[in-house]
């Protein structure tokens, strides 16, 4: 078992089987576990065994699934449904279309299993119509169980009866929220409530409902399976199992990794992912999206969970992970996640609203080199106030990226600030072309390829460029063959 | 297919199913033959991995080679699609990477005929859950 | 009902559980500054979307600072209103708000009147960090006959979309767009005018900063007024009398009418007239129409439409227009009080003092917004010449009054002019919700019976309810009554009717919430109900203090008839006095 890195538990299927073809699925013990359950075990027993298993929410928050489960199943009422939050946003993170495309059967089992144990008859599947494959292969999916009775009345010849429906989003980040995403279901505006009451309690139209992701719910079927005993030897004290991350960024091996929990920063970029491409220098990596942190160097031999990657000023997030390397400006990551946050606020509150659009003014005004100390400070102010006021978790999490690169690159901020000089090269406005005399012959192809005419000089002369006129496109150092030009 | 009403029905279906597979795996038998899996999530076929499929498909049987292809969803190696599994029965599978028809045809004539290896192989990297 | 102990600022406090941190706060006498929260308690209307995030506060052993307005308390519960963080949080949540609010405070419709200007003040906001460089959201202005919409202004407080869906139930107004280009509007950013808005104005009433604002006619009044050519009347409505004291700063429920009329007096107007008049000459053609149609009814024709609605509430005109056009055939086709007395003043009056038509300027002060639009629809014009020229609210007219440099609480108290000025104790009554259906049966008793009422009040039709039933003995029928004030309260009882479950003979309905006394025109209540309290009381003394308290009375109205009109539902009556209703349903068109 300690040959591999990984191990795949949500990924057990993708890649395997034939994800249109139930019977692969089946052949792989699919609906087994729900078979299981329902002719075996007592919603309790089901409970219990998840509880045991010490399974978080792989959506972001990390909240013991089991438990939900539990409090979802005591509040009782006519009906109740199990949702399963498909509407995965994070930028450069597809763990969930992978699986949803790859195993579609292992959600809808899973899903079952809940509804099972918490006395719902309904599953609604809230999956962003940008997804088409996704949605296709889970029709096929659901239209097959049904068919073979695996979905639908007396399953496996119980009284137990589940359906599920899909509901699209319209691809709005806030909807992964889970009351947005209630809200969007129900045809109104997709923005948040405040919490209490929790969705176990009074959720999709008003009656309790269990909301997990994909991920979470890929993981349960084989739980049951395999017995929570099982399930909790992997992983570490306080977060079990697996962890699929989406590895993307300046890493050569970008792709899905599925690791222990416990495993290091440095394990899952340099060895899974390969190290950093073209040999450069590793600088950060960005993990939990828009709502992480970016973490260094001294954190590479941090063992990945829940806790520790809270305590370390980042999160766990739903598995996006962003690696950079030293051409990376740090306040434009800052700034690239802010402009992400800004667009994909709903306005509902005025800290999220506003307050997230003047952070990002205030960025862009540093990267162009408009800074002052005064902004640093203002930058950290609003942002614990944004942090701190904010109504739901986008725009609670949303200065993180900027906390974090100030924490951990408050020299870059500096740079900018004091020197007006982007040190890794990457903020436009603050670099200046610069032609070197002693190096330049004067064979006027500079001059020729530059789009503004920025460039003067006369034939076999050193030429000079005009920094007002030049919109720094690069064209001139790239035809230079004398390495006359520099950037400054 | 037929309805599935209680969990032995399932474990029977599952055990046909099973044994059918083992039968196709086995090297001595007869019926065994060549299974080939494309990698068909969202961003293999981005990569052009229908394209590959497509030629599989209809090199095979103009090469009258008996094998079985099938899709199947994203293996994870998002830097190397198109990615196909290759598996020759009574051997373990092989993951081919950066998979173009070029290189499907390569795969054909080289690794499926003679067995002899190409370039791009993906190693295994992962343990899977059987029971 | 269980209790929880907590404490708030080192005091401590017991509540009712599932009390907020904010009510809890206020017990104490901690006064925690909101301001998207609005609690119109008497009337069951709260907007607590948590959105503005100024009424946070510090509980202990949370990770971030709860909204006070939608917290609720927890037993042990240790909170702290104002440490440095929250008053630092609270700040600079100010800030961002005001960051993206035009500073044009000088020349604001709400200037003085503004809860955002008011807390500004309050949490000393003195200065806006960055504000040189930190961009606004814009939006197009929008111009309707009744109300303007300034969205620049907006603040996503919800207050109006709140009370548009869940109060109205007119679904005008919703957010629209995201982040910091989100606004509140008609859908697909329509015009108003193209939505289906009832001009209500409730969303005026309730708009804590400029974004809402009544479209001004009181430049058009005060031309007219300075135009030596015309002749200027105005008429004032019942619900006026009993708030406009509040714009000079006097106790809610003052009663004000003698001052008003001097004021008025003074500022030009050549008749001072009261629409009360017009009121009791609604009941004599709607309280006929009710016993025309009742009598029918009760002899057995089938083909009577009941129960019959009161149409004197403009915004309740355009709702059911856009909403239940296919029952257009219900409600009395008697036309409101203002437009009645326009007709009448550019008739019978202008005969009277013999000025032509188009030197008559009829003006009217009214507690609305709807009577803007109602005023200029083509029904209601004669030639292209509206029966009501302008409609002002009761705002407008507190701002022409300090305008012209009355000093109103020191105003002697003036009676209206004849013979468009007097009026009994149930025109008075219009004003509150219950009040028509209370006049209608003061006059309709006497005149089915022919007994006279010992006792004119019917305290069964009064209160705040929002839906209320009463069965009156009309001399051994019961007859019964329904009564709603809302719209969303209105379209209950009239889906009832739709489904044929519907038991009422007659259904009184005003658009705002407790009738006219809270409509869209009147002084700001800033989310007091207590205000509209105090107003239903002042409009029942004034009630009270009438000689005629029964419309059939009034003897004005009763030579009317004689000089001019014949009888209730004559054809000149018929011409002059009642209307029709179209079929808006289909009007929304989106471009």
């Amino acid at each position: 078992m300690t040959k591999y890195k990984q191990i795949r538990i949500a990924l057990n299927n993708c890649g395997v089987i034939d994800p249109e073809n139930i019977e692969d699925y089946i052949a792989r013990d699919g609906y087994m576990a729900l078979g299981k359950c329902i002719t075996e075990m007592t919603p309790q027993d089901v409970i219990k065994e998840i509880k045991d298993s010490g399974l978080r929410g792989r959506g972001g928050g990390g909240f013991p699934a089991g438990l939900k489960w539990e409090i979802a199943s005591k509040n009782h009422a006519d009906q109740k449904y199990v949702v399963c939050n498909a509407d995965e946003g994070d930028p450069g993170a597809f763990m969930d279309r992978s699986v949803l495309e790859g195993d579609p059967h292992a959600v809808l089992e899973a899903m079952a299993i809940c509804g099972y144990s918490i006395g719902a008859t309904k599953g609604l599947i809230y999956i962003r119509a940008e997804y088409p494959l996704a949605i296709k292969r889970l029709k096929i999916a659901i239209d097959q169980a049904r068919e073979v009775g695996l979905l639908g009345k007396n399953i496996f010849g119980s009284k137990f009866d589940f359906d599920i429906e899909l509901r699209y989003g319209a691809g709005a980040f806030v909807c992964g929220e889970e009351t947005s995403l209630i809200h969007s279901m129900e045809g109104l505006r997709g923005e948040p409530t405040i919490k209490p009451p929790f969705p176990a309690e009074k959720g999709y139209l008003g009656k309790p409902t269990n909301v997990n992701n994909v991920e979470t719910y890929a993981s349960v079927p084989i739980i049951i399976r395999k017995g929570a005993s099982w399930f909790n030897k992997i992983g570490t004290e306080k977060s079990k199992g697996t962890k699929v991350f989406a590895l993307a960024g300046k890493v050569n091996n970008v792709g899905l990794v599925e690791v222990p929990m416990g495993t290091t920063l440095r394990e899952v970029i340099f060895e899974i992912g390969g190290g950093i491409q073209n040999g450069k220098k590793f600088k950060a990596v960005q993990t939990g999206g828009p709502s992480g942190g970016c973490l260094t160097e001294k954190h590479l031999d941090t063992p990945i969970d829940f806790d520790n990657l809270v305590a370390a000023g980042s999160m766990m997030g739903s598995g996006g992970m962003i690696v950079m390397d030293e051409d990376n400006c740090m306040v434009s990551v800052a700034k690239f996640y802010l402009d992400f946050t800004v667009e994909e606020s709903c306005g509902k509150c005025s800290p999220c609203r506003i307050g997230n659009k003047r952070l990002f003014e205030l960025l862009e005004r540093i990267t162009k080199g408009q800074g002052t100390m005064d902004d640093l400070q203002r930058l950290r102010n609003m942002s614990n106030v944004i942090k701190d006021t904010s109504l739901c978790g986008l725009g609670q999490t949303s200065p993180n990226p900027v906390l974090s690169t100030l924490d951990n690159f408050y020299d870059e901020y500096l740079a900018h600030v004091k020197d007006h000089k982007c040190p890794a090269g990457e903020c436009k406005d603050l670099m200046k072309y610069f032609i070197i005399a002693e190096n330049c012959v004067g064979c006027t192809a500079c001059a020729r390829v530059c789009p503004v005419g920025a460039i003067t000089g006369e034939k076999k002369e050193a030429h000079l460029i005009n920094s007002e006129t030049c919109i720094k496109c690069g064209a001139c150092m790239e035809r230079c063959k004398f390495d006359a030009i520099i950037i400054k | 297919m037929t309805k599935i009403k209680t969990l032995a029905d399932l474990v029977k279906l599952r055990d046909e199913l099973q044994s059918k597979q083992a039968l196709a795996d086995s090297a001595d038998n007869a019926e065994s033959i060549i299974q080939i899996k494309v990698g068909m999530g969202t961003s293999g076929i981005a990569s052009g991995a229908k394209a590959v499929i497509d030629f599989l498909v209809e090199a095979l049987e103009k090469r009258n080679i008996e094998a079985n292809v099938s899709q199947t969803g994203d293996m994870g190696y998002s830097y190397a699609e198109p990615t196909i599994e290759v598996k020759k029965p009574g051997k373990d599978p092989v993951v081919f990477g950066f998979v173009n028809v070029q290189k499907a045809d390569e795969i054909i004539e080289k690794y499926i005929k003679r067995d002899e290896l190409v370039e791009g192989i993906i190693p295994v990297n992962y343990h899977t859950i059987d029971n | 009902m269980e209790k929880v102990k907590l404490t708030i600022d080192n005091k401590l406090i017991e509540v009712e559980k599932g009390t907020t941190i904010y009510k809890a706060a206020k017990q104490l006498g901690i006064d925690i500054p909101v301001l998207c929260y609005m609690n119109l308690e008497d009337l069951g209307i709260e907007n607590k979307p948590g959105g503005c995030r100024i009424c946070v506060v510090e509980v202990e052993g949370r990770r971030n600072l709860a909204p006070s307005c939608s917290t609720d308390c927890a037993e042990g519960m240790v909170v702290n209103t104002h440490s440095i963080r929250v008053i630092n949080a609270r700040r600079t949540v100010m800030e961002f708000i005001l960051s993206d609010h035009p500073k044009d405070c000088l020349t604001c419709a709400k200037s003085g009147n503004c809860e955002l200007q008011d807390m500004a003040v309050k949490l000393g906001i003195r200065e806006i960090p960055g504000q040189e460089y930190a961009a606004m959201s814009t939006y197009k202005m929008d111009f309707s006959p009744s109300l303007i919409r300034e969205l620049d202004k907006c603040i996503m407080c919800r207050r109006c979309e709140m009370m548009c869906n869940d109060f109205q139930t007119v679904g005008a107004l919703s957010a629209f767009k995201r982040g910091f280009e989100a606004a509140v509007g008609p859908a697909f950013e329509m015009d108003i005018e193209d939505s289906t808005c009832t001009y209500c104005g409730q969303c005026v009433a309730v708009c804590p900063t400029g974004a809402l604002t009544e479209k001004d006619h009181t430049r058009e009044v005060i031309n007219a007024l300075s135009d030596p050519t015309k002749t200027v009347i105005v008429q004032t409505a019942p619900a006026v009398r009993a708030a406009l004291g509040e714009e000079f700063g006097l106790k809610p429920g003052t009663l004000v009418t003698g001052k008003m009329v001097a004021a008025l007096r003074r500022l030009g107007f050549n008749y001072v007239f009261d629409t009360d008049f017009a009121a009791d000459l609604t009941i004599m053609e709607e309280g006929t129409e009710l016993l025309g149609r009742l009598t029918k009814h009760l002899n057995g024709d089938k083909e009577v439409k009941l129960p019959i609605l009161t149409s004197c509430c403009p915004a309740w005109v355009n709702f059911f227009e856009h909403n239940f056009p296919d029952m257009k055939e219900i409600p009395s086709t008697a036309r409101s009080p203002q437009q009645m007395f326009g007709a009448i003043a550019k008739t019978y009056f202008a005969d009277k003092i013999k000025v032509k038509r188009e030197d008559l300027v009829v003006i009217s002060i009214m507690p609305c917004l709807a009577k803007k639009y109602e005023a200029q629809r083509d029904e209601f014009k004669v030639d292209g010449n509206p029966d009501v020229d302008f409609s002002l609210s009761t705002r407008e007219l507190a701002h022409l009054i300090k305008q012209a440099n009355l000093d109103f609480k020191s105003l002697p108290d003036e009676d209206f002019d004849k013979p468009l000025g007097e009026s009994t104790g149930a025109a008075v009554i219009f004003g509150v919700t219950g009040g028509v259906i209370e006049a209608a049966v003061r006059t309709a008793y006497e005149l089915q019976t022919g007994k006279k009422l010992e006792r004119v009040e019917f305290e069964q039709l009064r209160g705040m309810e929002s839906i209320r039933k009463a069965t009156i003995d009309f001399n051994g029928t019961p007859i019964n009554i329904g009564i709603a004030h809302g719209l969303g309260n209105a379209r209950k009882l009239l889906e009832d009717i739709k489904a044929g479950k519907s038991e009422f003979h007659a259904i009184e309905i005003m658009a705002c919430p407790g009738g006219c006394i809270g409509g869209g025109g009147q002084p700001l209540h800033h989310s007091d109900s207590s205000i509209l309290k105090a107003r239903t009381k002042a409009i029942f003394a004034e009630d009270e203090a009438k000689v005629l308290r029964k419309s059939h009375e009034n003897p004005y109205i009763i030579k009317l008839y004689e000089e001019f009109l014949g009888k209730p539902m004559s054809e000149k009556a018929h011409h002059l006095l009642h209307t029709h209703y179209f079929d808006k349903s289909g009007k929304i068109e989106i471009s």
